[in-house]
């Protein structure tokens, strides 16, 4: 009896201290970013591009990476809708339920879930070869778009196959076809659900850094092409932290800020998103 | 209930979960080595109040509870109470059967192993005979390294009492047992609880009128949180003194 | 006729005007509707195939780049050789290849057994108000991208492991090193196993939990014999997951593992895993013959050790279901 009491009591311990341990570090690295971040924030940081060169220019600031890594995540993003919106919609309204091609599909996505954004990386150098593209925004929109593609499916997948059966069912006993139930009835309803999914591959896509590396390149100026390299946050966060110039560090110290503000932002868009979602469910 | 000695005395128990004030001064004496049934309509507190007999309520998030349980003279909310053995003394059969995610020999070994049992030949002989007290043997005897999850939802909930009572238990708590089952499951569980209360005392919920009227000995009749009348089966029943009592019985409130 | 009478009839539009609800203009209407309903059944169902295709396409992609190298090297000289000279045309991939598996190994004997022990705590402990704040802190950190766990492993976790862990073990190190790396992917991967592991206890029905309390369990046997058991697919796939995301992470990892072209020899040694190798050489890629094909060939190597263990383990989980249920 003494024994059993004082396991329950040791783990309760080693929980207790897992959970120090884990929280813990977690806090200190969201510590560590606000307390270097914060002091090297300023109206020329957000503001201006690098100048003399992002790894030695000590004036400027990081607004090619800010703007770059918007327009690739957003270009990402809607790349990867258009692909995604279909094959969700056929798999939840088209295709009879437990369908072979549907249960292909979600285990090729389950894979490509799995698959490190470094063969991404890779595979979009591939590609290139192949299709005669250059480093550029297109060209990283593509394979972040790849790259983000399995997450949005997968989780828009989720949303729709949790919408209530009657719905469907509903919508075709009033004669609507399968492509007005899908957009009239099935996409209305689970759009709060898909907007998250679409945040989801957004943040995913503004904080890679592997599939760009390769793809997207990087450079001091703001794209004013789709045929131009492009600067990210977090290439300009690596690329600028391992230069030997103080001033130039503290630009990979404000754009590491920057990023984990916009990846807040979005966790707090999406849990709004779903509390408004869960308020029309009953 | 004036002939027997009680077997769980409640005094003055009250509940609040959050600011709902789920029992009200419950005082109620269950008699020992007898099938005492809680009757009243859903939601009236009395498969919370049945939870509170073994401090299983404690689990809920935001519970309150002040009073005494009184199970053999001891009140089981004493600060120093050891739980898991005040526990160990009922077995408790739930709406849903719940089979232990193992083998139908390892679900009733299990009780057994926590409590100290680690001796292979006693553990089956064990597992044998309460299997046969259950009246589960039989059809299972060939299959007792299945996971249990395989068996029908009638030898589940068979399988859940067997497992209960190789604990050695005083007592038996059922929540619904048979609300899930079968009609024939159903009369199974039944005849045994008219079985086993030559051993145990057994207290059972149910919101079934002549469930009640078949195997329980006294009644407990509850509305809001509160206990409205309680004596035993027959005349509680059949000469309800309380309004509220008379309505259920007549099937106005249900 | 057979075709349009099947054709629901309810979505005319109610003018008033006699011509538009006359019979003829309603079949039509509605033979539109159905054939587009039609054509876009194929549409989406062409956009379907895209996901197989686009993983048939990557495999084949990195072999057909790969295919160079290997007719130059044997397999096992690639796979196996721990010489890597690009210039002289060596390329012993072993270095790389012992790198990424001590660095995700040392990451998941961190990650695995706290990340369970505090995902218990989560669901069977801890009180409204620590979840309150528990609970989107993770889900925050979970989202934040894995430079930023660079950062600060260049910051903390590189200089602690010069100062302090190397002296106390006698050791003299630079701090990047795989240890360095694993830690940081440790608290990459600790809000991904505990989010999904804290979801699968909380699946778990509170009967369960009440069956066993009635046994005259503690609470700890409860968890330890029963839930963790029944919620074990869910905690294994947790595992899985979070294996898979150390295993092929690159950033993070290269900030911190310190990059050298050797075989490890304890932990406090840099290492040179296989993401880093492809991430630090591509601007070098076209230069050096043969330099893109290995680079290639290591993606590949990296895709195909994710696959095998991600089919490993769908056996793994599969038959583990079954026993259960």
């Amino acid at each position: 009896m003494n024994l059993r009491k004082a396991e329950e009591k040791l783990f309760n311990i080693l929980m207790r201290i897992a959970a120090c341990i884990i929280f813990g570090s977690l806090f200190a690295i969201s510590f560590t970013i606000l307390v270097k971040g914060i002091p090297n924030m300023s109206w020329d940081m957000i503001s201006k591009t690098p100048s003399g060169g992002f790894y030695l220019g000590k004036e400027g600031g990081i607004l090619n990476a800010i703007i770059g890594s918007f327009y690739l995540a957003i270009g990402a993003t809607i790349f990867a809708l258009i692909l995604t919106i279909p094959m969700v919609i056929y798999m939840n309204v088209y295709a009879s339920p437990n369908s072979r091609l549907s249960n292909i599909v979600r285990l090729c996505l389950d894979i490509m879930f799995g698959i490190p954004s470094i063969v991404y990386g890779a595979f979009g150098f591939v590609l290139m070869l192949f299709l005669g593209l250059k480093v550029s925004l297109l060209a990283g929109i593509v394979v972040v778009g790849l790259l983000i593609l399995p997450i949005i499916a997968r989780t828009m997948d989720e949303v729709m196959r949790n919408a209530p059966k009657e719905l469907k069912d509903a919508s075709f006993s009033l004669g609507a076809t399968k492509w007005e139930t899908a957009f009239k009835v099935m996409v209305r309803q689970s759009l709060p659900g898909l907007a998250t999914a679409a945040l989801l591959g957004f943040g995913r896509a503004i904080g890679d850094a592997a599939s760009v590396i390769f793809t997207a390149g990087f450079t001091d100026n703001i794209p004013h092409s789709i045929n131009d390299p492009v600067a990210t946050l977090p290439l300009a966060i690596f690329f600028q932290l391992s230069s030997p110039i103080a001033e130039v560090r503290e630009r990979a110290y404000a754009a590491a800020l920057i990023l984990t503000i916009i990846i807040f932002g979005i966790s707090l868009l999406s849990r709004y998103l779903i509390k408004k979602y869960s308020k029309h469910t009953v | 209930m004036e002939q027997n000695i009680p077997h769980i005395s409640i005094r003055n128990l009250n509940m609040k979960y959050g600011n709902n004030h789920a029992l009200k001064d419950i005082n109620i004496d269950i008699p020992n080595k007898k099938v005492t049934a809680i009757i009243g309509p859903s939601g009236c507190g009395k498969t919370t109040l049945l939870k509170t007999f073994n401090r299983l309520i404690e689990n809920v998030d935001g519970t309150d509870i002040q009073g005494e349980v009184l199970v053999d003279g001891e009140n089981i909310y004493a600060k120093n109470a050891d739980v898991p053995n005040i526990r160990k003394k009922m077995g408790l059969l739930s709406q849903r059967p719940m089979p232990l995610p193992m083998s139908i020999f390892d679900n009733i070994a299990f009780g057994m192993r926590i409590h100290g049992e680690r001796k292979k030949n006693v553990l089956k002989e064990k597992v044998e005979y309460y299997l046969q007290q259950a009246s589960l043997w039989e059809e299972v005897k060939d299959r007792l390294n299945q996971p249990a999850a395989r068996l029908s939802i009638g030898q589940q909930q068979r399988l859940c009492l067997a497992r209960g009572l190789a604990v050695e238990p005083e007592i038996i708590l059922g929540d619904e047992p048979t609300s899930a089952l079968d009609p024939i499951s159903t009369k199974h569980i039944e005849t045994k609880f008219t079985e086993l209360k030559e051993k145990y005392t057994i207290v059972m919920v149910t919101h079934i009128l002549r469930q009640a009227k078949r195997i329980a000995d006294y009644v407990v009749f509850m509305y809001l949180g509160e206990i409205i009348e309680h004596g035993p089966t027959l005349e509680v029943l059949n000469n309800p003194k309380h309004k509220l009592t008379q309505e259920y019985v007549g099937g106005v409130i249900s | 006729m057979e075709i349009q009478s099947a054709i629901p009839n309810t979505a005319i539009s109610q003018n008033t005007t006699s011509v538009n609800t006359s019979p003829h203009n309603k079949n039509d209407r509605g033979r539109r509707r159905f054939a587009f309903d039609k054509f876009m059944e194929r549409v989406v169902k062409i956009f379907s195939f895209f996901s197989p295709l686009l993983l048939i396409l990557i495999i084949a992609g990195l072999v057909i780049k790969s295919i160079p190298v290997l007719q130059e090297n044997s397999l096992s000289d690639l796979l196996l050789g721990s010489n890597f000279k690009p210039f002289t045309g060596d390329f012993g991939l072993l270095p790389f290849i012992l790198s990424t598996v001590y660095v995700t190994v040392i990451s998941i004997v961190i990650a695995i057994p706290l990340s369970i022990l505090t995902a218990i705590y989560l669901s069977e402990y801890a009180g409204k108000a620590f979840l309150k704040f528990a609970a989107p802190m993770l889900d925050i950190l979970s989202g934040i991208p894995s430079v930023i766990y660079g950062i600060w492993g260049v910051l903390v976790v590189v200089p602690f492991i010069r100062d302090y862990v190397g002296p106390w073990m006698g050791i003299e190190t630079t701090g990047y090193s795989i240890l360095s790396g694993g830690i940081v992917l440790a608290i990459m991967v600790f809000p991904v196993i505990i989010q999904i592991v804290f979801e699968v206890m909380r699946i778990v029905p509170n009967e369960l939990r009440e069956a066993t309390l009635s046994l005259g369990a503690t609470k700890w046997e409860s968890i330890r014999k029963v839930i963790i058991k029944k919620a074990s697919p869910g905690i294994i796939a947790a595992c899985i997951l979070g294996f898979s995301r150390a295993f092929g992470e690159t950033i993070a990892v290269l900030m911190v593992v310190g990059n050298m072209v050797q075989i490890p020899h304890n932990i406090l040694d840099a290492g040179y895993p296989i993401p880093s190798l492809i991430a630090n050489n591509y601007g070098e890629m076209m230069s050096i013959p043969m330099y893109d094909s290995v680079l290639m060939f290591a993606a590949l190597v990296l895709l195909v050790i994710v696959l095998i263990f991600n089919v490993y383990s769908r056996w793994v989980l599969n038959r583990l279901e079954k026993k259960l249920n």
